[in-house]
């Protein structure tokens, strides 16, 4: 194996297939995929497809029945199971906290495992919780049962990070948060994503979720078929087939507005020398949210990187490389 | 004589006896834990022999217990040892039935949590599903031993130390002087026992489950 391949991919899957026993059907057909360092993909796709049997056959929580898994250059069926899933996060939709030890415990189970000493496991604790956003002197010592959905969630992602693992497996963490709690978690999973970036996959049946969370999305549709694993803005603006097409909905070309950004945009879109006051933008921003800021402060100019673009050209640019066979 | 002014000229012999009764109690439910608890962990991976071995510990004990003594004797005589066998006999099921109900009842996405984080098959068990079931297999210890109590007294038709002897002596007797004291001292010191080793259990519970499980 070539040094570049090692430092550059992370997952390497090699027609993984998994049949269970007494089973029609292969849950997970003969899939090959390649996740880079540092990547946050996400799995997508109806009920049933195979989703968290793939997921688990990372960490082997389950046993592919065919195929390979690589990990950092090292095949995952050759590895301790034990060993090999004190290195990567989990983190599940139940949660699954334990309910008879307190949050810093249930924290410090893996560093623990590892044979960190109480100090150093201590001070992680604290860090953690700070980095999840749970003040740690009212949440260390407190039990889960005490906590709600939302908070909860935040102790399972900070104890799945707790011995800095490099790479995060996460079944639909979300999926059973109230939709504003929600927003606000994968808001803060993304800026948390920003600063510690790890290699993420990433399960949901929320085409929502995974627009705004993936570089990359892994479209599943009945049966495991792989439709399309590609960024957001590719499955948005050129959907492999039609069951992408129905799985992302009616919207996509509103949808793609909130992923591009307004500095790309621009570069496409031609500059105007309408007078008028323009509304100035960063342009790392999505045009969504810019235009947004357009229509209420009533702009019809934008500013970005000192050039001037008028609203209808942004539109138009955002979304004119759309294809769509139909 | 009135029953206290009985029960305090006889004190002795009935705190003797209660102290009899109370070991015999606590050695054949120590024995029976031993037994079911080394029952559920033989039957781990084999689902079919527990629900077998469950059910027939389960129907061990409709056999009346009178009966049950009396079985014994040809085997093991009279006396000390086929009291225990008997009583441990009956306090298997309660136990064995509770520890799996207990461990049955862990929330699974914890397990799965704690086998996704890493931990040993030998962890889970003592670190996570053990602790779980816990307040569960602690019940099961006390209606062993609530019921042991009560059924200890009939080891006294085969000799059998503890309380019944009180009770077996006085009815047979039944007429003559402070005989039905003498039964019902046996019967009120057995009901204070069991009362004395049932607030001991609550004690324990309380003492032994994290705080986790009650808030
Ligand atoms: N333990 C199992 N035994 C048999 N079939 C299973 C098992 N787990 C999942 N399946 C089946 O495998 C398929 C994929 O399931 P799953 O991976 O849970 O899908 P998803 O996470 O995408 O909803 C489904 O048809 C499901 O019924
Ligand atoms: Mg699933």
């Amino acid at each position: 194996m070539s040094d570049s391949v090692a430092t550059e991919s992370m997952i390497r899957l090699v027609e993984v297939t998994k049949r269970y026993p007494n089973t029609p059907a292969d849950a997970v057909r003969p899939l090959s995929m390649e996740i880079r360092r540092g990547e946050f993909v996400v799995f997508v796709g109806p009920s049933g497809c195979g989703k968290t049997t793939m997921l688990r056959m990372i960490n082997r929580l389950i046993e592919p029945t065919a195929g390979q898994i690589w990990i950092d250059g090292r095949d995952v069926t050759h590895t301790d199971p034990d060993e090999l899933r004190r290195h990567i996060g989990y983190v599940i939709q139940q949660v699954g906290l334990m309910p008879h030890m307190s949050v810093a415990r249930n924290i410090s189970l893996v560093p623990e495992m590892l044979g960190w000493d109480k100090r150093r496991t201590a001070a992680r604790v604290d860090e953690l919780l700070d980095l999840v956003g749970l003040e740690p002197g009212t949440f260390r010592a407190r039990y889960p049962k005490q906590l709600s959905g939302g908070q909860q969630q935040r102790v399972g992602v900070a104890r799945a990070l707790a011995a800095d693992p490099p790479l995060m497996l996460m079944d639909e963490p979300f999926g059973a948060i109230d939709p504003i709690a929600r927003d606000r978690l994968q808001d803060e999973f993304l800026a948390l994503q920003e600063r510690i970036r790890k290699t993420i996959v990433f399960v949901t049946h929320d085409i929502d979720e995974a627009l705004k969370l993936g570089d990359r999305i892994a479209i599943f549709a009945e049966g495991s078929r792989l439709a399309q694993f590609d960024t957001p803005r590719e499955i948005l603006s050129r959907p492999a087939d039609d069951f992408v097409r129905s799985f992302i909905g009616e919207r996509a070309a509103i949808r793609l507005l909130s992923v591009v950004t307004v500095g790309e945009v621009a570069g496409r879109a031609p500059a105007t020398d309408r007078p008028g006051e323009a509304l100035s933008a960063q342009p790392e921003e999505p045009v969504s949210a810019v235009l947004d800021r357009m229509l209420t402060q009533n702009r019809q100019i934008l500013e970005v990187g000192g050039k001037r673009v008028l609203a209808q050209d942004l539109l138009f640019a955002s979304t004119g490389d759309r294809q769509d066979p139909a | 004589m009135d029953f206290f002014s009985y029960v305090s000229q006889h004190w002795e012999r009935i705190s003797f006896l209660g102290m009899q009764h109370l070991q015999l109690v606590l050695i054949a439910v120590l024995c029976a834990g031993v037994v079911s608890l080394g029952l559920v962990a033989a039957t781990e991976r084999l689902p079919r022999v527990r629900a077998a071995l469950l059910s027939f510990t389960g129907t061990l004990l409709t056999i009346p217990s009178f009966a049950l003594f009396a079985l014994l004797i040809p085997v093991f005589g009279l006396g000390v040892l086929p009291t225990i066998l008997a009583l441990t006999v009956y306090a298997v099921f309660p136990i064995a039935r509770n520890t799996v109900t207990g461990l049955e009842g862990v929330d699974p996405s914890v397990i799965d949590a704690a086998r996704g984080m890493g931990m040993s098959a030998t962890r889970r068990l003592f670190l996570v599903r053990l602790p779980l079931a816990w307040p569960v297999i602690l019940n099961g210890f006390r209606v062993a031993t609530i019921m042991v109590v009560a059924t200890a007294a009939i080891g006294a038709a085969v000799n059998g130390p503890g309380l019944g002897e009180l009770i077996f002596r006085g009815l047979s007797r039944i007429g003559g002087a402070n005989a039905l004291n003498e039964a019902l001292s046996g019967v009120v010191a057995i009901a204070v026992v069991a009362a004395v080793l049932d607030l001991i259990f609550v004690a324990i519970g309380k003492l032994t489950t994290s705080k986790g499980l009650h808030v």
